[in-house]
C-alpha cells in the first residue's frame, strides 16, 4: 500500500511540474483572476467555487485532458532513485547497443560530410534566402542534385543490428527444444500471446461493431454505422481525450477522424503554436542543414513515388524541414532510449562548451521517414496543423519503431511478438519459409518500421493508426504482419525461395486490415 | 444458330484485343458478318453518315451512337443543353426552375459559354460587363487539351471578331469554331494543385435511357502548383490537367501519372471537408451527367492508351465490365434486347439511371435495394433518380 502511494505521488508530482510550466497553467492562471469578478465566486469559498467555474466553463476538461496526455506519455517512475537512463531504458545491455548503433550512424553522416564536402549546417546568403522564401510552397519543383547524397541507414541495416542483440546473462543453453525460437531476434523479452492480446484489445472482437467492418454497403448503416457516428460526435462535443481514446477502438468515421487525432493527442491549436511554426520556417530560410538534403532524397524517392501520397510532396517538405529545427522533440528523449548526436562547432572538437545537437531536433532521418508524415495529409491541410499533429505523434509512436529498447511497443518487442505469433500459430509456414531461407521478419520487419505507410490502401492505414491510437500501443503493427502471413499462407507454402516469398507479400494494396485482424486474433484455433 | 459472336475493330489496342480473345469471341474482317465492331471516331462517322452509311442489321452492335458528336463538340453540347433548358421551361418542368437572379435552380451546371465566332457580339457585351474576368477558348472539335487557351484581353482573340479584316478573304465557315466560357478561377485545390475528374459513363440505349457509372474514375493533377495570377495565364501545365499536356512537363512523373482514384478524393473531401458536403458533390456530379445525358446523346473516344502499369489494367477492367453488361452472356446480339441486365454482370459499374426502372412501378423500392457499393471507401446509401425526382435528388 505504501508502495502505490508513494508510486503515486511521485507520479502526481513529475506531472504537476510539467505543466506548470506549460501554455495551460498560464491560461488556467489568467481564467482564475478573471472569475474574480463573477458575483459566485465568494471569498470564503474561494477554492470550491474556482473549482466549480473551471468545471463549467470546460477548463477542468482541459486541465483533464492535459493530465490523461502526460499519463499516456511518460512510463511511470519504477523507484524513486531511479536514474534517468532507466526512464529511458532499464536494460543495460539495450543501452549499450542503442548507444553503438547510434555511434555508427553519426559516423556514417560525417563521413558523408567530408566526402561531399559539404558541412553539416551553413548559414544562408541572403539571395538564397529570398529564393527560398518564394519558394516555400512548392519545394517539390526544385531538383538539387542529389545523387551524390545517400540514406543514413535503411530498414534492413537497423534489422542487422537488431538480429545481433544479445543479452549477456541468458544462457540457453546449445540443445534444441520445441521452445527454441526460430526466429532472428534472440532476446528473452516478454510479448503477449493470443489470449492475452484478445483481452488486450478485446473492443476489435467479433460481439463488437468495427469501423472497416460493419460499415460495408452490405450491411444496413442502422446496425452500427448510425450509432458510432452518433457517438462519436457526442465525444467531439464533451472534448474528452479519454472518452475519445475509448472510442477510436472501434475505428473513427472518415469526417470525423481528423478532429478526433487532434482531441486524442491533445493538440488545440493555438496562436502561439502557429508563430512557433512561423519561427521554426524562419530557421529553415535562414539555414540550410545537411539533414535537408537528406529529407528531400527521402520524399523524392518515397513519398514523391506514392499512388496516394505524391500530390502532398510540398507538404512534407514543409513539415519535415522545420521538424529538423524544433528543439521542442528534445524532450521526447527522456523516455527514449536514443539520445540526440551531438557535434561540435569546428575546431572545437570534444569541447563540451562547443558541443550542439544535431540536427536541432536530435532525429536524424533514415530511408522512409516522410512516409510517417505523408498518410497524415488526408487529414489535416493547414501545415502547422499538419506539423503539431506529426510532431506529436513521432514523440509518441513513431520513435519506437527505430530505436532499441525493451519496451513493449518498442520494434524489438514488435519483431519478437510477430516471430512468436507465427512460430506459435502458423508453425508449418513458419518452418517451411525458414527452410528456404527466407526468415519470415525479412520481410515484415519494413512493414513494422513504417507503421504499414505506403503498403496499405489510405482508408485502411488510417483505420490501422485508429487502433494504435486507441490502444496506445504499436502492438497492432505486429499483429496485423502475422495476419497478413496468415491470410496468405497457401500461397506461401508453395514458395521455394525468398524473392518468391517477397512477390507473394509485395502487394498489399487490396488488404482489409479490420477483418484480417479480427479473424486472426478471434476467429483462429488456437 | 448458337455461335460465338464475331468481332471486329479498327483499333489496335491490346485491351480491347484481350478482351474479345478471352471470351472465345472469333475476330473477323470489315466486310464479312459481324456482331460486334468496336470502331474508331472516323469509321462511325463513315457508318452513320447520310452518304456512305449502312443500317446495321438486328444482329450487329457498335460501339457508338450516332449521335455521339452531340456530347464530344463543345458547341454543339452547349447548343444541347441550352435548347433542353428552353424545352424544359415550356413544359414548366420544375427542374428549370429558376431563383430571383434568373439562374437555374438545378441545371446551372455549364458556365457562360458563347460560340465563336457566331456569338461574338454576344460575347463582347458579356465581356465589357465583368472586365478583369478570365474566359478559356477551346476549339470545338479537339480533344486531349489541344488548341486551348485562356485570354483576359479582347485583342487575343480579334481573329474571330465577325467584322475584322482577317475576315475578308477567308469565308466565316473555314474559321475554327471555338467555344469561350468564363474561367473558373477558384477551384478546389489539392495539395496546392487543380485537378480534372475522369469518369466513364457507359449507355447501353437511349429510349429508355439506361446508363452505367463506373465506380473506378479518376482525377488527374496538374503537375505545378495553381496559381490564378495573370502572369501564370500562358503556363499550360498550371492550367489544363490533360495527361497529355502534363506528360511534357518537366515534373511529369511516369510511375503514377498524376492520378488518384475518385475513392482516394472521396476519401479526402470527407476527411477535411466532412460528410455532407462530400456526398452532395458527388450527388451534383451524378445529376450533371444525368441531365446532359439527356440533353443529347452518347461521346466519343476516351484514350485507350495506357500510361502507366496501372493504368493498363484499369482500362482492360474497364471493356471486361463492359463487354459483360453491353454483350450479356457472350450472346450474339439482338437489337430485340431489351431486358436490364442482372445486377451480378455489373463489375465495377453501378446504375446511374435506369429510365425503365425509374418508371416502372414500384421504382422507389428497387432502387433503395440496389446493391454494389457506390463511388468510395464509405458506401454512401444516395438515391439514384426516381419519378420524383426532386425529392430525391435535392
Amino acid at each position: 500500500m505504501l508502495q502505490e502511494e508513494s508510486d503515486l505521488s511521485l507520479i502526481i508530482a513529475h506531472i504537476v511540474q510539467k505543466l506548470k510550466s506549460s501554455n495551460l497553467y498560464a491560461q488556467l492562471e489568467r481564467q482564475a483572476w478573471i472569475s474574480l469578478q463573477r458575483p459566485e465566486i465568494k471569498l470564503e469559498s474561494l477554492k470550491e467555487d474556482i473549482k466549480e467555474f473551471f468545471k463549467i466553463t470546460g477548463w477542468e476538461k482541459k486541465l483533464q485532458n492535459a493530465v490523461y496526455s502526460e499519463l499516456s506519455v511518460f512510463p511511470l517512475p519504477s523507484h524513486p532513485a531511479a536514474p534517468p537512463e532507466h526512464l529511458k531504458e532499464p536494460l543495460v545491455y539495450m543501452r549499450k547497443a542503442q548507444g553503438s548503433w547510434e555511434k555508427r550512424i553519426l559516423k556514417s553522416l560525417n563521413s558523408m560530410c567530408s566526402e561531399l564536402s559539404i558541412p553539416l549546417a551553413r548559414k544562408r546568403p541572403v539571395g538564397e534566402q529570398k529564393e527560398l522564401l518564394s519558394k516555400w510552397n512548392e519545394m517539390g519543383t526544385d531538383e538539387p542534385d542529389l545523387s551524390l547524397f545517400r540514406p543514413v541507414y535503411a530498414p534492413k541495416d537497423f534489422l542487422e543490428v537488431l538480429i545481433n542483440l544479445r543479452n549477456p546473462n541468458y544462457e540457453n543453453g546449445d540443445s534444441l527444444s520445441f521452445r527454441t525460437h526460430l526466429g532472428l531476434i534472440q532476446v528473452p523479452l516478454k510479448v503477449k500471446d493470443i489470449p492475452e492480446l484478445k483481452e488486450f484489445f478485446v473492443e476489435l472482437s467479433l460481439n463488437t461493431g468495427q469501423l472497416g467492418i460493419d460499415d460495408s454497403t452490405q450491411v444496413p448503416p442502422e446496425l452500427f454505422e448510425n450509432e458510432h457516428v452518433r457517438i462519436g460526435q457526442k465525444v467531439l462535443a464533451e472534448e474528452d481525450s479519454a472518452a475519445a481514446q475509448q472510442y477510436v477502438r472501434q475505428g473513427s468515421p472518415t469526417a470525423l477522424r481528423a478532429e478526433l487525432w487532434a482531441l486524442i493527442l491533445n493538440i488545440s491549436s493555438q496562436p502561439e503554436d502557429a508563430l512557433y511554426y512561423e519561427q521554426l520556417k524562419t530557421n529553415v530560410i535562414q539555414h540550410d542543414l545537411l539533414v535537408d538534403s537528406l529529407i528531400y532524397k527521402d520524399v523524392k524517392l518515397t513519398a514523391s513515388n506514392d499512388d496516394y501520397y505524391f500530390v502532398f510532396e510540398d507538404y512534407l517538405y514543409q513539415v519535415l524541414l522545420c521538424f529538423s529545427r524544433d528543439t521542442s522533440v528534445l524532450g521526447h528523449f527522456a523516455y527514449n532510449s536514443a539520445s540526440p548526436p551531438k557535434s561540435y562547432i569546428r575546431g572545437k572538437l570534444g569541447l563540451e562548451e562547443y558541443a550542439v545537437f544535431y540536427p536541432p531536433n536530435g532525429v536524424i532521418p533514415f530511408h522512409g521517414f516522410s512516409m510517417y508524415v505523408a498518410p497524415l495529409c488526408f487529414l489535416y491541410h493547414e501545415p502547422f496543423k499538419l506539423y503539431q499533429m506529426f510532431r506529436e505523434m513521432y514523440v509518441r509512436f513513431f520513435f519506437r519503431l527505430h530505436s532499441i529498447s525493451s519496451h513493449p511497443s518498442g520494434i524489438v518487442s514488435l519483431c519478437l511478438l510477430f516471430e512468436t505469433l507465427l512460430q506459435t500459430y502458423l508453425p508449418q509456414l513458419f518452418y517451411h519459409l525458414r527452410e528456404i531461407g527466407a526468415q519470415p521478419l525479412r520481410i515484415s520487419f519494413k512493414w513494422m518500421v513504417r507503421a504499414f505507410s505506403g503498403y496499405l490502401a489510405t482508408d485502411q492505414l488510417l483505420l490501422l493508426w485508429d487502433r494504435i491510437l486507441g490502444y496506445n500501443s504499436l502492438e497492432i503493427l505486429a499483429v496485423l504482419a502475422a495476419a497478413v502471413f496468415a491470410f496468405r499462407a497457401v500461397n506461401l507454402m508453395e514458395v521455394t525461395s525468398l524473392a518468391a516469398a517477397e512477390a507473394v507479400l509485395a502487394d498489399l494494396s487490396t488488404l482489409k486490415v479490420m477483418p484480417l485482424l479480427q479473424i486472426f486474433l478471434f476467429a483462429t484455433v488456437t | 444458330m448458337a455461335g460465338k459472336v464475331k468481332w471486329v475493330t479498327d483499333i489496335e489496342k491490346s485491351v480491347l484485343i484481350n478482351n474479345f480473345e478471352k471470351r472465345g469471341w472469333v475476330q473477323v474482317s470489315e466486310n464479312e458478318d459481324w456482331n460486334f465492331y468496336w470502331m474508331s471516331v472516323q469509321t462511325i462517322r463513315n457508318v452513320f453518315s447520310v452518304e456512305t452509311g449502312y443500317r446495321l442489321s438486328d444482329d450487329q452492335i457498335v460501339n457508338h451512337f450516332p449521335n455521339h458528336y452531340e456530347l464530344t463538340r463543345k458547341d454543339l453540347m452547349v447548343k444541347n443543353i441550352k435548347r433542353y433548358r428552353k424545352e424544359l421551361e415550356k413544359e414548366c418542368s420544375p427542374l428549370a426552375e429558376k431563383d430571383e437572379n434568373g439562374k437555374y435552380l438545378y441545371l446551372d451546371f455549364v458556365p457562360v459559354t458563347y460560340m465563336l465566332p457566331a456569338d461574338y457580339n454576344l460575347f463582347v457585351e458579356e465581356f465589357r460587363k465583368s472586365s478583369s474576368s478570365t474566359w478559356i477558348m477551346k476549339p470545338c472539335g479537339k480533344a486531349q487539351g489541344k488548341g486551348i487557351f485562356l485570354i483576359n484581353k479582347l485583342s487575343q482573340i480579334k481573329k474571330w471578331s465577325r467584322d475584322s479584316k482577317t475576315s475578308t478573304f477567308v469565308s466565316q465557315s473555314s474559321k475554327e469554331a471555338y467555344v469561350i466560357s468564363l474561367y473558373i478561377n477558384n477551384p478546389l485545390l489539392i495539395g496546392g494543385r487543380k485537378f480534372d475528374l475522369r469518369l466513364y459513363v457507359l449507355v447501353s440505349t437511349y429510349r429508355p435511357l439506361r446508363c452505367y457509372m463506373y465506380k473506378l474514375g479518376f482525377c488527374r493533377f496538374c503537375t505545378v502548383k495553381y496559381s490564378p495570377s495573370t502572369s501564370e495565364l500562358d503556363n499550360m501545365f498550371v492550367h489544363l490537367t490533360n495527361v497529355a499536356i502534363q506528360k511534357h512537363g518537366d515534373d511529369y512523373n511516369h510511375i503514377h501519372g498524376g492520378k488518384w482514384t475518385v475513392s482516394n478524393l472521396r476519401l479526402y473531401l470527407e476527411s477535411t471537408r466532412g460528410r455532407e458536403v462530400t456526398s452532395k458533390l458527388f450527388d451534383e456530379i451524378h445529376w450533371i451527367i444525368v441531365q446532359s445525358l439527356k440533353a443529347v446523346a452518347v461521346n466519343a473516344s476516351p484514350s485507350l492508351t495506357s500510361s502507366t502499369a496501372n493504368d493498363r489494367i484499369l482500362k482492360y477492367n474497364l471493356i471486361n465490365d463492359t463487354l459483360n453488361i453491353a454483350v450479356p452472356n457472350g450472346e450474339i446480339p439482338d437489337c430485340k434486347w431489351n431486358k436490364s441486365p442482372p445486377k451480378e454482370v455489373l463489375g465495377n459499374y453501378e446504375i446511374l439511371y435506369d429510365e425503365e426502372l425509374a418508371q416502372g412501378d414500384g421504382a422507389d423500392r428497387d432502387l433503395r435495394s440496389r446493391p454494389g457499393q457506390s463511388l468510395g471507401p464509405k458506401g454512401s446509401r444516395s438515391r439514384d433518380s426516381g419519378r420524383s425526382v426532386l425529392t430525391t435528388w435535392k
